[in-house]
């Protein structure tokens, strides 16, 4: 059974107690009052991105509409400016329980797999851990040949002068391809990074089976 | 004036407004002797300086002309004026109360002809109009002032203005030689009417109030509908005095948010509901309203009032917060915002946007002499730690005129039963 299975199966018509048991802030959906200040002030709003505003999520999680909840795009938008925090008239923290519906929809395995947001996070993050430092030029071109080679080639040609003038003030080192710099500890890291892995799994796991 | 005998059986009012009046009419009324301490000129308060109040649409002066008359006619209320209380000592049945009482520099002499305003020629702010207008230094507060007297603006006491204001006088009203005092009164029970004030818009950063001169708050409206206020009736917008013809409503602008005031203050979507009846009054061919709003409390029986505007073709009703505002090149503000119904931006430019402001408790960040216990809001708690400090109106809880005077009916009661047990008249 997989792990969306499983919840679905467990909360069966309550998805408001779902998230408000799974998600990080969950607990804070209810206290909306559907005032739509949050989405009024979201600077990403008034460009096509967002599906449903963040007052239109809460209320589709009180209405139990799971799927469209988690396989949407929308919270992947938020840009974390806090401008909803701060004019809530009822104290939500809604960036927080943005990120939170976004990485529940993540560990289920529902969050749309191509989403830019999700996509780069994902590769950041293998980015960073793989040499305890962030190759900027292979971050970058990962994110350019997401939709194909084709794709990247064209993305690629259209950064070519952004691209030749940062190789000219020697801020892209072309040699990073091959491997790049890294950390001094690197077995240090990797331990490290295991032991946070086996901590953040077991917390998940109590809390799913809880 | 201020010469006068109060005994642990009189009832201290403190504040003059629509609540105050009524709390020393009803004690009065049944034989208790009563002090009614007002902070400003003259009597009447926050309605007084309404145009129309709902749900009739009345003129607010009606209803104050009837408290006005039983208040002439009645011996036992010593009403006093620019007075306000510094210290509260002693305890249930057996208070002194310190009263500041500020220089009017008219005397009882005065018939209101009105020759000393026309002598002066110095120009204040008119606090009336909420200071969108301004008055001569020797004024009457408003046009059914009580007590009908003038009054002369310390600014000019020791300027050649006020002089010329005791020369003008025929009847030797004018004394500048008048300075503040502070007296003693004894009272059995106080009751604390001090009312409410607008929240301070300018709080409210995303709405623009002080930044964009087209923006203003429901009781600036009042008093531009209002024939007596600074446009002589006519809703005319602050900065260019363009006829405000498409205006919007902007509901809980400080109420109901935790960042402002956390409490309804009850009475702004009936305000609101209200003042689009302004808008077709003034405008009957083409005026327009626009209200946004979380959603539409017409508190008590109102919500036939609702429902009539709402068939009204020249309202729209938008259920929407709104986000913020800004001002075009012309200077209209335009809203922004989500629609919730359907989830639709709008960003849509008025003429004048009315911000309806929240309640604030006068009480709220003042230093009550003595102990009171409050809510959160700041409103006087009937609790019984208060002693005989009753709170009563807008002191006491969000009230509409209707509701305010049954509260302070209600805090008449509780203070003549006080000092009835003063008087051993009750066990």
């Amino acid at each position: 059974m997989s792990a969306n299975t499983a919840m679905a199966e467990k909360y069966r018509n309550n998805f408001l107690k779902e998230i408000e048991e799974q998600v990080e802030m969950g607990d804070w959906v209810k206290m909306c009052m559907q005032c739509g200040v949050c989405s009024g002030s979201c600077p990403t709003n008034f460009q096509s991105a967002w599906e449903h505003p963040p007052q239109e999520l809460f209320m589709m999680i009180r209405a139990g509409k799971r799927e469209e909840v988690l396989t949407t795009t929308s919270m992947w938008n938020c840009t974390s400016c806090y401008n909803c925090i701060v004019r809530c008239p009822r104290k939500l923290p809604i960036t927080h329980i943005m990120h939170g519906i976004a990485e529940y929809a993540h560990r289920l395995g529902m969050a749309p797999k191509m989403q830019p947001t999700r996509f780069f996070s994902g590769l950041f993050w293998k980015n960073c851990t793989h040499t305890g430092r962030v190759n900027e030029l292979k971050l970058s071109m990962g994110l350019y040949f997401k939709d194909g080679f084709g794709a990247g080639i064209k993305e690629g040609m259209k950064m070519k002068d952004v691209a030749l003038g940062l190789l000219k003030a020697k801020r892209l080192n072309p040699f990073e391809l091959l491997g790049g710099h890294k950390c001094k500890d690197q077995k240090g890291i990797q331990a490290m990074l295991k032991k946070a892995y086996e901590i953040e799994r077991s917390r998940k796991a109590a809390k799913m089976a809880g | 004036m201020t010469e006068h005998v109060a005994t642990n059986e009189t009832i201290l009012v403190v504040g003059g407004g629509i609540s105050g009046m009524t709390a020393a009419l009803e004690a009065a009324e049944t034989g208790k002797n009563v002090v009614l301490v007002e902070k400003n000129p003259a009597l009447g308060g926050r309605t007084s300086q309404l145009y129309r109040y709902f749900p009739k649409l009345c003129h607010p002066t009606c209803g104050l002309e009837i408290n006005l008359r039983r208040l002439k006619n009645n011996p036992r209320v010593r009403v006093l004026t620019l007075a306000e209380v510094t210290g509260i000592e002693g305890s249930t049945g057996n208070y002194t109360v310190s009263v500041k009482v500020k220089p009017r520099y008219v005397n009882e002499n005065c018939t209101a002809c009105g020759d000393c305003g026309r002598a002066v020629e110095t120009m204040v702010d008119d606090p009336f109009n909420y200071n969108l207008g301004q008055h001569k230094a020797a004024f009457l507060p408003n046009a059914m002032a009580y007590p009908q007297r003038y009054v002369l603006d310390p600014a000019i006491i020791g300027t050649p203005d006020a002089d010329k204001a005791k020369a003008a006088c025929k009847y030797g009203a004018i004394d500048l030689d008048m300075k503040e005092e502070t007296i003693q009164v004894k009272a059995g029970a106080v009751v604390w009417a001090t009312g409410w004030q607008p929240y301070d818009a300018a709080k409210i950063q995303p709405y623009g109030y002080g930044r964009f001169k087209n923006v203003i708050t429901s009781v600036e409206f009042e008093r531009l509908a209002d024939i007596h206020g600074p446009t002589g009736g006519k809703i005319l917008r602050p900065s260019d005095g363009k006829e405000a013809k498409n205006i919007a409503f902007i509901q809980c602008a400080g109420s109901r948010d935790e960042n402002h005031l956390r409490h309804c203050s009850r009475i702004c979507c009936m305000a609101s509901l209200k003042q689009t009846h302004y808008v077709r009054e003034k405008y009957p061919e083409d005026g327009k309203s626009t209200i946004y709003y979380i959603d539409i409390r017409a508190i008590d029986r109102f919500e036939d009032f609702y429902q009539k505007v709402q068939a009204d073709p020249s309202v729209s009703f938008i259920k929407s917060k709104v986000a913020k505002i800004t001002e075009d090149e012309h200077g209209n503000p335009v809203c922004w915002g989500v629609n919730t119904e359907g989830y639709k931006r709008y960003t849509t430019p008025h003429d004048l946007v009315v911000l309806a402001v929240g309640m604030e408790p006068s009480v709220k960040g003042i230093n009550i002499p003595g102990h009171i216990v409050a809510d959160s809001s700041g409103f006087i708690e009937a609790d019984p730690a208060n002693g005989a400090v009753f709170g009563a109106g807008c002191a006491s809880n969000a009230l509409d005129v209707n509701r305010a005077v049954q509260s302070a009916t209600a805090a008449a009661l509780r203070a003549i039963q006080v000092v009835n047990k003063v008087a051993k008249a009750e066990a």
